[in-house]
């Protein structure tokens, strides 16, 4: 289906916004300023905003992983709010209590980022009873790594999702690593065929092409909305970085590291489709660049001099209540 | 002696073992550091950590086991083995993880051979990785081995130096029970003298790494350093602090603790664990039930708050119990008079 010049400045600003917060935070994590250790989502761009396209705030939700600043900007948590918790400042969406690893936004319906591989598929099931019990309307859908595919809670948040008819969708998201081991080796059969064994619809798609996922990610969504349960999507992706920033990834042949970026960077490809058929032009896809370094630039800035949490942070919050 | 550090001490332990016992194999997730890569099949990584790191390239892939990633499943591989004849280490890369896989370890493998009225042998070597320090967050930074050491049938290990970590794993590895080895990642980078051969170091045998008349620190893990760092201050205010290293905390050396604790009459506690039913609680009520007498002064423990690991590496040293907090403690149980 044909999208909206609105729609696709959305995506495209979206996607842009995903793939520079991630460069340059790999930029400023070399530099020793930026605590702990990060998962960065460049190159996956496309389906987070594939499917994120398509939900709304209020009442759909997102499960997500330790690779999991792109479902956040996808959904809509504040960039600058997510820059300062990375740097685990007060300002941080989550006071600097999480970390990269833990950003959540409840009010947009951001589940958090996991740090438990395979922890937020059982909790998206949760989320996606709610919706059919108040009968919201809203869908929820978590984010799994081929990795993540293998855990024994993905398997039965799949069953039990076919069982109850809950509105889902399970998108998986198969860079070809979990870690340093290669899917080829750890994933047995296919993830499409997975969701066949569990009588849902599954899909197989090219996670470079953002038109691709977003029109699968209609359908998908769509149905769970109106009632016809979940299903399985199955993105192709491409990890531009390593496991980690920092990786050194000898795992990873230099061919194929050169042609992650070379022949599958959706932003790429997103921007020859759309100027080939000349629905936007290179100024005002040039103009969205410009805007979204600034806002990094900004957002690296105020999260540097952002204060840190109080002493006193470190008992509050473990309960609501607690005599 | 050779020098070399926690992470090449635990590395040597299981080679040596390897190489003596063909039944010993290794499983988990990137353990033999990445399978199936567009680069080949060389050793990328030897766990995230690097402890596995030339295990594969030496054993060989078929002892070496890389795994996908489901805990359950590795620990209910390594239960079953060990069960039946082999005599695994299976790795847990964080012991956060074991929320996903314990009940292949505590309702599985700890309870076969009490349940199967003493016919079961369960050698099974659980290694992961526990504690703060790295700014790793909520997820990835617990130090759970007190309630692991509640669990009848595991035996939990806590290593606090390279010699110890040695000794102890090459212990683990020929236990005939399921141990839990605790590695603190904090600790692996910390150099120490290691002998080449192998040895072993038994289960329930604490360690006084120092000696002293006037109070005793009890304590495990990478604490065990900062209260010999405290010991070492408070001597040049001519205070003589004992440091109890458990080693273990399942078994516990108890007699090592009472006999300190009659001779100097002063206890702390010192465990990185969150405070409720601890290390520290259970050391501080054996104490009180068992060498009360002794006491000069009330036991007193520095422990983690009551509250998750933060993400904030400013908060995230507030957790976590150091020397400054130990030796004030020391102080003020000193200071006290009956
Ligand atoms: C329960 C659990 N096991 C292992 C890990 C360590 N770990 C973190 S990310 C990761 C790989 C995940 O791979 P995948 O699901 O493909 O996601 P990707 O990193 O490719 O985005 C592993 C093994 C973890 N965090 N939690
Ligand atoms: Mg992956």
């Amino acid at each position: 289906m044909q999208l909206s010049r609105e729609e696709l400045l959305s995506a495209y600003t979206r996607m842009r916004t995903i793939r520079e917060f991630e460069e340059r935070l790999n930029v400023e994590f070399q530099k020793g300023t930026v605590p702990g250790f990060i998962h960065l989502y460049s190159g996956q761009e496309g389906i987070a905003v594939g499917i994120c396209e398509h939900l709304d705030e209020d009442r759909d939700y997102i499960g997500s992983t330790h690779r999991g600043h792109g479902h956040c900007i996808a959904k809509g948590v504040d960039v600058k709010g997510m820059m300062a918790e990375i740097y685990a400042k007060s300002t941080g969406v989550c006071g600097g209590k999480g970390g990269s690893m833990h950003i959540a936004d409840l009010d947009k319906g951001m589940l958090g980022a996991n740090a438990i591989v395979g922890g937020a598929p059982p909790l998206a099931l949760g989320a996606a009873l709610t919706a059919k019990t108040l009968k919201t309307g809203g869908v929820s859908v978590p984010f799994i790594g081929d990795g993540a595919a293998n855990q024994g809670t993905v398997a039965e948040a799949m069953n039990m999702a076919c069982v109850l008819n809950l509105p889902m969708v399970f998108m998986f998201e198969n860079n070809g690593y979990a870690e340093f081991t290669a899917a080829s080796y750890a994933t047995a059969g296919s993830i499409e065929a997975r969701a066949k064994a569990y009588g849902m619809p599954g899909t197989t798609v090219a996670g470079d092409d953002f038109f691709a996922v977003h029109e699968a990610a209609r359908e998908a969504i769509d149905r769970a909305r109106n009632g016809g349960g979940p299903s399985v999507i199955e993105a192709t992706a491409y990890r531009f970085h390593g496991h980690f920033s920092g990786d050194p990834q000898v795992y990873r042949s230099a061919e194929e590291l050169k042609s992650v970026r070379e022949d599958h960077d959706v932003l790429n490809n997103f921007r020859d489709r759309v100027t080939e058929a000349a629905l936007l032009d290179q100024q005002e896809l040039d103009a969205i660049d410009a805007e979204v370094l600034t806002l990094m630039d900004e957002a690296v800035a105020e999260a540097m001099a952002a204060p840190d949490p109080m002493p006193e942070d470190l008992f509050t919050d473990v309960y609501n209540t607690y005599q | 002696m050779p020098i070399i550090t926690y992470r090449e001490a635990i590395n040597q332990a299981m080679a040596q073992e390897m190489r003596r016992d063909p039944l010993v194999v290794v499983m988990g997730e990137d353990v033999a550091g990445g399978s199936g890569g567009s680069a080949g099949g060389e050793e990328a990584a030897g766990g995230v950590m690097g402890v596995t790191q030339g295990l594969a390239t030496e054993f060989g892939r078929e002892r070496v086991i890389d795994t996908p990633i489901t805990e359950s499943a590795i620990m209910g591989m390594g239960a079953g083995a060990a069960l039946t004849g082999l005599r695994p280490i299976a790795e847990l890369m964080f012991a956060d993880f074991i929320g996903v896989c314990f009940d292949q370890i505590y309702n599985q493998a700890a309870k076969f051979r009490y349940m199967f009225g003493g016919k079961a042998v369960t050698p099974l070597t659980i290694k992961t990785l526990i504690g703060a320090g790295m700014g790793a967050g909520p997820q990835h930074s617990q130090a759970i081995y007190p309630w692991l050491s509640s669990v009848p049938g595991l035996k939990v290990v806590t290593p606090s130096n390279p010699y110890d970590a040695k000794g102890l794993m090459i212990q683990a590895i020929r236990d005939d029970d399921p141990v839990i080895f605790c590695e603190h990642k904090s600790l692996l980078a910390m150099e120490g003298e290691v002998p080449e051969e192998s040895y072993t170091i038994d289960f329930g045998k604490a360690a006084k790494t120092r000696e002293g008349s006037d109070l005793t620190i009890v304590s495990m893990s990478w604490m065990v350093n900062f209260c010999n760092e405290a010991a070492d201050q408070l001597a040049g205010e001519d205070f003589s602090v004992e440091v109890i290293d458990l080693r273990t905390t399942s078994p516990i050396d108890y007699e090592t603790v009472y006999e300190s604790v009659r001779k100097t009459g002063r206890l702390l506690v010192v465990d990185e664990a969150t405070p409720i039913c601890s290390m520290a609680s259970e050391i501080s009520s054996a104490v009180a039930e068992n060498v009360f007498e002794s006491l000069d002064a009330p036991i007193r423990k520095v422990t983690a708050p009551h509250t998750p690991v933060p993400a904030a590496p400013m908060l995230e040293a507030l957790y976590i119990p150091d020397t400054a907090k130990i030796a004030a403690a020391v102080r003020e149980t000193l200071e006290y008079e009956l």
